[in-house]
């Protein structure tokens, strides 16, 4: 085998196979478990207005922001009762899709 | 006016028309590196055999001004022709009249070149190279495109239908190609996209070119949209010719056979497949190894290509075949591989093509981004589609069939015809490394060097499992073969399914995981 270098290593249930990769094989993305004090955009858009400031206290459902996205004013929405750690994002900001925009942190219950 | 006149007015009407959007247009056609609509035809079909109908119709909008423009043929040329002397219903659409726009008429000489593919059972091949809806005619237009993605369906699994994206083809207009058998794109030419890139850079900020976007590479590697990809159109015509060459008119046919001949002298399939299941080979070669003439028509050749699916002929009868591409993520299913696979099956079936299955496959890719694609519901449809086809289907498997993966690859279980096994074949639930760590996961732990345990208990599975015997011995496999018996047995057991007949349950029709 003079090709063999040029094999990579796949493995299926506890074997090594030498094969070769496809680009989208390479291409795919890790999974990372999702952190919920880290607010993403879901969509690409603009932010239109921002409701909030850091330290605020905010009880779950209340509206965070406005992202503009296909002609649609979406209210992002706080997940749960808690407190605005920071805000990466400012009014008129074009994000795109996946852009991290409002970190919090959840009621600590006493 | 006499006949002679008469005539000689026919005469320049036609030369006029002909000429579709004039010589700047043709001009700037060929600057783009594309052929015309016309001389596209006349290069795909048989020397002199074209016939074209509807080429004095003009379109009918009223608006925008439309009223006082001329567009030659409303920007399509239809008609019927031969390749290879067998009988196609053929349409172009011509991007130097009003950019190949669709409007209402020019939807009209679409549908009627279609409706007479259907009634006349002939393939259908359309060229696609068209700016889209003809905004001016508004509705009209979508209610043309509606009335095409109709017929497709319809003719679905009763005609081939071909698609040939020579040109831009975006928005709704994709969406006829997404229904037909076979797309063949070219190269810096075929641009397809629900949604261009000026668009998507002003909604969404991502900025990308069009060959990026929905270029011939990418349809054909990236999305699967395209079947076969060329790298300029006489290659791509050449395709269609030889893709016609293996298919049969309609379903109710074979396709025509070829005189019978040998695979090339020297293909010895027995010096092709390592002993180490683990390490890989080019399936290729084995298809290539028992293939007439060694002659493999690989379809969707850059997509998934850890399946490899195609036409080949044995004693002059077009197979279809579907093997596990060991060089390529070794051979394991995915969701594309499954997704290109069932459709193929499905095709074949659809035409009376017996299906030969090439089994090496260590079972689905893990993965998280597997599962979450869907992996489950795309891979079931390889195992819908197998179930489901009632040509003959035969199966042969070369090293390791595992898990889920020996079922899904045309086992007896969904209704082999025949299967025939190498010597050198594992047939077991899973391979002999996992197999051992979850059965003798005790013995491993306390043993005083588990390691040393673990390979010991990895041998004894092997020897007593991973081998075709024992799926013999249920009569799983028909019959344990050697490697060099492959083409006399694959042609004797296509030889006795010559008269199959299998009736499924009857039903409207089956709900598929599609």
């Amino acid at each position: 085998m003079t090709e063999e270098k040029e094999y990579k290593n796949l493995i299926v249930q506890g074997a090594i196979y030498k094969t070769t990769y496809t680009r989208k094989f390479e291409d795919r993305l890790m999974w990372e478990a999702p952190n919920e004090n880290l607010l993403y955009s879901f969509i690409p858009g603009t932010i239109i207005d921002i409701y909030i400031k850091p330290k605020d206290k905010v009880k779950e459902g209340e509206t965070l922001l406005l992202l503009e996205a296909m002609k649609m004013q979406n209210q992002v929405r706080m997940p749960f009762d808690g407190e605005i750690v920071k805000i990466y994002v400012k009014k008129e900001d074009v994000i795109p899709k996946r852009h991290l925009m409002i970190e919090i942190k959840p009621k600590i219950l006493k | 006016m006499s006949l002679r006149s008469n005539v000689l007015d026919l005469r320049k009407r036609k030369r006029e028309v002909q000429k579709g959007g004039g010589d700047k247009a043709i001009e700037k056609q060929a600057k783009m590196g594309k052929l015309t609509a016309r001389e596209r035809i006349l290069a795909l079909l048989d020397k002199n055999s074209f016939h074209e109908y509807d080429l004095f119709v003009e379109h009918s909008a009223k608006d925008f001004g439309m009223e006082s423009k001329v567009l030659h043929g409303d920007g399509v040329i239809i008609g019927t022709g031969t390749i290879y002397n067998k009988p196609v219903c053929i349409f172009a659409q011509d991007f130097t009249v009003a950019g190949g726009s669709l409007g209402l008429m020019h939807a009209r000489k679409i549908t009627k070149i279609m409706d007479h593919a259907l009634k006349m059972r002939v393939p259908l091949i359309g060229i696609n190279d068209s700016g889209g809806a003809r905004i001016q005619e508004g509705v009209n237009s979508l209610a043309g495109y509606g009335e095409i993605f109709f017929r497709n369906t319809l003719a679905s699994g009763v005609i081939p239908q071909i698609s040939v994206i020579l040109g831009p083809c975006a928005g709704g207009a994709v969406y006829s190609p997404a229904l037909t058998d076979f797309v063949f794109v070219v190269e810096n030419i075929s641009k397809m996209f629900i949604t261009g890139p000026s668009v998507i850079k002003s909604v969404l900020g991502e900025e990308i070119s069009m060959e990026e976007l929905g270029g011939a590479r990418v349809h054909a590697e990236i999305t699967g949209n395209a079947h076969f990809y060329a790298q300029n159109e006489l290659e791509c015509f050449d395709q269609i010719k030889k893709l016609i060459s293996f298919i049969p008119r309609n379903n109710s046919r074979k396709a025509l056979p070829y005189p019978p001949k040998s695979p090339q002298k020297g293909r010895k399939i027995e010096d092709i497949v390592p002993g180490d299941p683990r390490i890989p080979y080019d399936m290729r070669d084995i298809i290539k190894g028992i293939t007439d003439g060694s002659d493999f028509f690989e379809v969707m050749e850059h997509f998934a290509p850890n399946i490899i699916i195609g036409f080949g002929r044995m004693e002059g009868e077009t197979v279809g075949f579907v093997a596990n591409q060991p060089m390529v993520l070794a051979g394991v299913l995915d969701t594309d591989s499954s997704d290109k696979a069932a459709r193929f099956i499905r095709y074949c079936d659809a035409f009376n093509i017996p299906i030969v299955t090439l089994e090496d496959l260590p079972g689905y890719l893990p993965g998280v981004d597997q599962e979450h694609a869907g992996v489950i519901r795309h891979g079931a449809k390889i195992l819908y589609a197998y179930s489901e086809a009632t040509v003959p289907k035969v199966t042969v498997i070369l090293r390791k069939a595992y898990g889920g993966g020996y079922i899904a690859m045309n086992s007896r279980h969904l209704r082999a015809d025949f299967v025939f096994a190498w010597p050198t074949a594992e047939i077991a639930v899973m391979g002999p490394e996992g197999a051992a760590n979850i059965v003798f996961r005790k013995e491993i732990a306390e043993a005083e060097n588990p390691e040393e345990m673990r390979q010991q208990k990895i041998l004894e599975y092997k020897e007593k499992f991973a081998n075709p015997y024992v799926a013999a011995a249920q009569g799983y496999i028909d019959e344990v073969i050697e490697p060099k018996e492959t083409r006399p047995r694959i042609l004797h057991a296509l030889k006795v399914s010559e008269n199959k007949s299998v009736h499924l349950p009857a039903k409207k029709h089956g709900v598929p995981p599609f």
